[in-house]
């Protein structure tokens, strides 16, 4: 197989911090190679560095035998290297033959000739067997969709070398099984694909070979064959990984979360959870499983008041939770790490120190009455920082330039470094890299041991399986079935899960 | 929704129409015609708002845009005793002035509002402290009797004998229209407007094309300031445009940021102003002068008030584009 792209030696640095530091990868025709690395290992740098996007300081970067002048963008597409990207680069108000089309319209008279932008869509759409309809709206579709309008985008400029930046980070399950499979379609056409993610699962399952990078610098590369999840979580983080975590078992205690005959619309006013009744006891993690869009958002944002009850209530320690009222949820012992920890999560230009108070600022010890008291903020800033482990030089830095890994500890930290009675967690590792996902677990379980009671909704059933000490299955808005975490049985659990009897 | 809204504005015109034309034909088809002269600042100068808007930048420098190339486009004219050169000035000063919050805007990521205050303010400071009296221009712009369309009835007195700049300005505005959804670069500037970098990464040069946008913008709003002072009044006078320039702004919103849809609502307030003056001169109505002067104010806090809420800008317009840095 010919070599597609090689990289020799690139290092790159901004500012004191290095991002790369001497790295020589090659990705041949027809393979797949994933680029391992926890956030922050300078995996995204470096196929910038490849599409031209990041100027390396020393190094080449070769495509199919030709040095490409660095940081020219419109040579490396012009030599067929193709990019999809962690945020997608789709106009959302415009169709998919629109999006496709940008930049490289075919043109009669200077018209954009959209009828056969059409027709060449729907071609290549078929050709790959990714389905599409080209008059849909972007803003309309489903992410996964949307990445594959992404994907065809690239394709229609005839990609030899295909990048993904962390494809999978925003999709569901079903969505990413079938994007490895068009992967591996791609591949058996000949094309190279350069993966990046920090999903160990994916990685065995779809990489040809592996590379994995720590702290900028090239770590080793092998293969799936020649190595396991645990080795190549060792070999992200540079010190041995428990993936299975490890925790004692649960001494329940009496009811402090009640659910009763629960119902609420969603944002299209469909009602998506169905007279839903679920108890939580202190001391017990009880993890809700499911396949995303069932209903959990909406019972999640139900439980913190952040969404209007159509009936039912939610009762936290004998007292029942006013309507959306998030405050008095807060105040009644209910813990919220949210689903989207960029929209409800932090106010990211906010520093660390503000967004640890953002649901007590005005409480003592953060306020005298009216007045802030600012040293309080700080010093408890400070000390979050150091026992939540989040990777920022100090405090008084604003949340938005971490990582997303350090992101949600500062959520984590806010809650659960308060009275625990109820913590809701939501997709609490979502987008998260191996080493905080760990901390992230310990810190639930530690939440349990001191007796709260822990509602836990992820879409990785893994994440379920792991944590949570009682299992509930949510399908169509209901909770079908009940296991304690000895009973619980994957097979079982997927069929519950895809609307299936048992 | 659309369709609603632009079914009253038929409806209104024909039952005003109907009832001027039964009462005095000469005097209806003299409204539409004012109507159309009222109309074509607004239009034009919202167009220069849709041109900036789309493409993701802010422009509330229309109303001192307009002004600084009216005064300009005038005196130049009257000093070179040539009206169409002192037209040719006026758009130049527009594109100056578009090219100047293209600086302040794309190099400078100055935050737009405050750009085009400076705009503003600047065309005020200099159109009041340069300004002198006993200046004229030859003529004003000559109107142009139009062969065939001029001798059908009711239409032909309506769109005959205008102005050149009010022809132009038409096919203008429809040119705009099909180059803004029909050739790629308004899907290029669309895209630009809505989400700049997926543009970037196609390859488009988003700072390239706002560059060109903005400025040619500009120039669209010395044509229109030329027009007030050269093609509908043949004078100057200090605070010339009388807020056109925000009152347009409220027609690019109220047509949606669509070149056709801000012509037709800048026809309505053109028709609902001929039509208040009209009901003045009959003494219909006895309404006080400053009350018509309100008129359009008034009219734009109403439709303002109307759409507000239902129509969506361009995405990523006031946000100056950066590159990723890392």
């Amino acid at each position: 197989m010919k070599t597609l792209l090689e990289i020799e030696g690139v290092s790159k640095s901004f500012g004191s911090v290095i991002a790369n530091e001497d790295i020589s990868l090659t990705v041949r025709e027809g393979e797949i190679l994933a680029l391992l690395g926890e956030n922050g290992a300078g995996k995204s740098t470096l196929v910038k560095a490849v599409f031209g996007l990041v100027k390396p300081d020393t190094g080449t970067i070769k495509i199919n035998g030709t040095v490409m002048e660095s940081g020219d963008t419109a040579a490396a597409i012009a030599s067929g290297v193709g990019m999809v990207h962690q945020h997608f680069q789709l106009v959302p108000v415009m169709s998919v033959t629109e999006n496709m089309i940008l930049g490289d319209e075919p043109k009669k008279f200077g018209v954009v000739n959209i009828k056969q932008a059409k027709k060449e869509a729907l071609a290549l759409s078929e050709k790959y067997g990714l389905e599409v309809d080209p008059d849909a709206i972007i803003e309309d579709l489903p992410v996964g969709m949307a990445q594959r309008v992404e994907i065809l985008k690239a394709l229609r400029r005839d990609v030899k070398l295909l990048i993904l930046d962390e494809p999978t980070a925003v999709l569901t399950p079903q969505e990413t099984d079938e994007l490895l499979e068009v992967l591996r379609n791609l591949a058996k056409r000949g094309v190279g694909i350069l993966f990046i993610t920090h999903k160990l699962r994916e990685v065995m399952a779809v990489a040809d070979r592996i590379a994995v990078l720590r702290g900028g610098k090239l770590m080793g590369t092998t293969t799936p064959k020649e190595s396991s999840e645990s080795k190549l979580a060792q070999m992200m983080v540079g010190r041995e990984v428990v993936l299975r975590v490890e925790k004692s078992v649960a001494k329940p205690k009496e009811v402090l979360l009640s659910i009763k005959n629960l119902r609420v619309n969603d944002d299209r006013k469909l009602e998506s959870v169905r007279d839903l009744s679920l108890e939580v006891h202190a001391g017990e993690i009880l993890g809700i499983a499911g396949v995303e869009g069932n209903g959990q958002r909406e019972l999640v944002e139900a439980i913190c008041s952040m969404r209007s009850r159509l009936s039912g209530e939610v009762v936290v320690k004998g007292k029942a939770i006013p309507n959306l009222n998030p405050r008095a949820a807060h105040l009644a012992g209910v813990s919220h790490i949210p689903e989207d920890r960029e929209k409800h999560g932090l106010v990211t230009s906010y520093s660390i120190a503000d967004n640890l108070v953002l649901n007590r600022f005005d409480q003592a010890p953060f306020a005298n009455g009216w007045i802030r008291n600012l040293e309080e903020v700080a010093s408890n800033g400070e000390a979050l920082v150091e026992k939540f482990d989040i990777r920022a030089p100090n405090a008084s830095l604003s949340a938005g330039s971490l990582s997303g890994g350090n992101k949600q500890k500062v959520v984590v930290a806010r809650e659960l470094s308060q009275q625990l009675d109820v913590v809701v967690a939501a997709q609490p590792t979502r987008g998260v890299d191996v080493g905080s996902i760990e901390f992230i677990h310990n810190q639930l379980i530690a939440a349990r041991d001191a007796g709260a009671a822990v509602l836990l909704v992820s879409a990785e059933l893994d994440e379920i399986l792991s944590l949570a000490d009682r299992i509930a299955v949510i399908s169509n808005g209901k909770i079908v079935a009940i296991f304690s975490s000895k009973e619980a049985d994957r097979n079982t659990i997927g069929r519950l899960m895809a609307g299936l009897a048992s | 929704m659309k369709l609603r809204t632009s079914h009253y504005l038929i409806i209104a015109f024909l039952a005003a129409f109907t009832y001027f034309y039964s009462k005095d034909g000469l005097v209806a088809t003299s409204v539409l015609y004012t109507a159309i002269q009222f109309a074509l600042p607004l239009a034009l100068a919202a167009m220069v708002g849709v041109m900036c808007e789309r493409t993701g930048v802010v422009n509330i420098g229309i109303e001192g845009t307009m002004l600084i190339s009216a005064f300009t486009a005038f005196f130049a004219g009257a000093i070179l005793k040539n009206t169409v050169q002192g037209m040719l000035v006026g758009v130049f000063t527009g594109a100056m002035m578009g090219l100047l919050l293209a600086l302040m805007a794309v190099n400078w990521k100055m935050d737009q509002i405050i750009a085009g205050v400076i705009i503003n303010i600047l065309a005020a400071g200099i159109t009041s402290f340069y300004y002198r009296q006993n200046y004229s221009i030859p003529s004003t712009l000559d109107p142009i009797d139009l062969p065939v369309i001029g001798a059908w009835p009711i239409l032909g007195p309506v769109l005959s004998f205008h102005g050149p700049i009010t022809y132009f300005g038409i096919f203008f505005i429809l040119g705009l229209w099909f180059a803004l959804y029909k050739t790629s670069w308004g899907l290029r500037s669309r895209a630009v407007g809505e989400h700049p970098s997926s543009a970037d990464t196609a390859g488009v040069s988003v700072s390239r094309l706002r560059y060109l946008n903005v400025t040619a913008a500009g120039a669209v709003g010395g044509l229109a300031g030329s027009y007030l002072a050269l093609e509908a009044v043949g004078i100057f006078e200090r605070g010339f445009t009388a807020g056109k320039g925000f009152t347009a702004l409220a027609i690019m919103i109220f047509g949606r940021w669509n070149p056709l849809g801000a012509l037709a609502a800048a026809l309505f307030f053109g028709l609902t102003q001929a039509v208040t003056n009209q009901l003045m001169i009959d003494e219909v109505v006895e309404i006080p002068p400053q009350f018509i002067n309100m008129l359009p104010y008034i009219l734009t806090i109403v439709v303002l008030a109307i759409s507000a809420g239902k129509v969506r800008p361009p995405a990523a317009e006031g946000i100056p584009y950066e590159k990723e840095k890392s």
